[in-house]
């Protein structure tokens, strides 16, 4: 391979210095609390690696809850993905292939992710609702006894049911354009073979999606483990901590209880997750790309 | 000079952001003056010296983030490791 020339790479430096302000500064701040401990007034203490062996070791109070609160995000992040990839990819095969009913499609399915996050969970704060909210108070009238702000698999329900509402069109709208990037002549030639509709889409569509897969396997996880303004706005992370996620708890840590030098450890740590996830990601994308388009 | 003492420095920290500072600008200067060609190592796809700096670095940060949860008594065998694991990703990757 011929020596790169990384130089262009200079013109990002005023795009650095903004960032400067916005994300570098604050997070040495982070990383300034996490090794100190403070009783407010400006006035902090030397604690060395104190928080990060608390927030890691299980038994303790903080590395419990840090652990709790991991555990459900984890869970929650694979159930949405298990249904909102599936699902999507369903849609994206339903949808039509041209004319006006494709444009009613598209401009319906976007609307969910027009909307923003906390109007997304007060729809679903009020639509959900027991006592006035259709969908609550339909399923409560089929004698189901579904109150979000009283029972944990409530909670859960709703939670992952608005995550799916607001994302799989996401997901739809990449599988869709992922599909239409095939050529028709892998089709043609699956009918000469007599392939079946299986087989067309485990052999055919199914490996040409794998790059808008990984696209979309990559933002809905990212996002669903960084998510706060939902669940927070429908449950608050009720009830009693069963939608308590890693954001919503980090929250309560550093501007609840202001332990600034707990929740100072604990999103270095959260941030190291998301980056080597986001990292693993990003490698097998630009991998598959080259592997796509080989470079002489 | 602007006022800094909200961000509650420490020398220990601030000399962690300054070997980082000059981590980044002596790759940099090293990319301009002796451009590379990307490599195939142990990791199996090709990595450039920056892609080797920045898997250094994250893995630096899981040693340590292990080390401290799995109840390694002080940061030094940490940092030892995280140095060794660092240069095995420079000759290796």
């Amino acid at each position: 391979m011929k020596p790169r020339d990384d130089r262009a790479w200079l013109l990002v430096l005023p795009v650095f210095a903004v960032v400067l302000f916005s994300a570098v500064l604050p997070l040495m701040t982070v990383v300034n609390y996490s090794v100190q401990d403070s009783f407010g007034n400006n006035q902090f203490f030397w604690n060395g690696m104190g928080w990060f062996r608390e927030l890691l070791d299980p038994t303790s109070e903080l590395g419990g809850r840090f652990l709790a609160a991991l555990g459900r995000n984890l869970v929650f992040s694979a159930v949405i993905l298990a249904i909102e990839v599936p699902l999507g990819i369903l849609v994206a095969l339903c949808m039509p292939r041209g004319g006006w009913q494709l444009a009613v499609t598209m401009v319906v399915m976007a609307l969910p992710l027009l909307v923003p996050w906390n109007v997304v969970g007060t729809i679903w704060q009020v639509f959900a609702r027991a006592d006035i909210g259709l969908f609550g108070a339909a399923v409560n009238g089929l004698g189901i006894d579904y109150n979000y702000a009283g029972n944990a698999t409530a909670a859960w329900f709703t939670v992952i049911v608005m995550d799916v509402w607001h994302w799989t069109s996401l997901v739809a709208l990449l599988c869709y354009a992922g599909l239409r990037a095939i050529p028709d002549a892998y089709y043609q030639a699956a009918r000469i073979d007599g392939a079946g509709r299986w087989a067309v889409f485990r052999n055919i569509e199914l490996p040409k999606l794998k790059r808008v897969l990984v696209i979309g396997v990559l933002l809905r996880f990212i996002d669903s483990f960084m998510i706060y303004t939902e669940p927070f706005v429908v449950t608050g992370g009720g009830p009693g901590n069963s939608t308590t996620f890693l954001s919503i708890d980090l929250v309560k840590l550093a501007l609840g209880q202001f332990d600034l030098g707990k929740a100072a450890a604990m999103s270095l740590v959260y941030n190291l997750m998301t980056l080597l996830v986001c990292w693993v990601f990003f490698t097998a994308m630009t991998q598959l790309d080259a592997a796509r388009e080989p470079t002489p | 000079m602007p006022d800094f003492s909200w961000m509650a420095w420490t020398w220990q920290t601030a000399a962690f952001f300054a070997l980082l500072a000059a981590t980044l600008a002596g790759m940099t200067a090293l990319a301009l003056l002796r451009p590379e060609a990307p490599r195939r190592g142990i990791l199996r796809f090709p990595t450039t010296r920056g892609d080797r700096l920045f898997v250094s670095l994250l893995g630096a940060a899981v040693i340590h983030v292990l080390w401290i949860g799995l109840g390694g008594e002080g940061v030094w065998p940490a940092l030892g490791a995280s140095v060794l694991f660092g240069a095995a990703m420079f000759r290796y990757a």
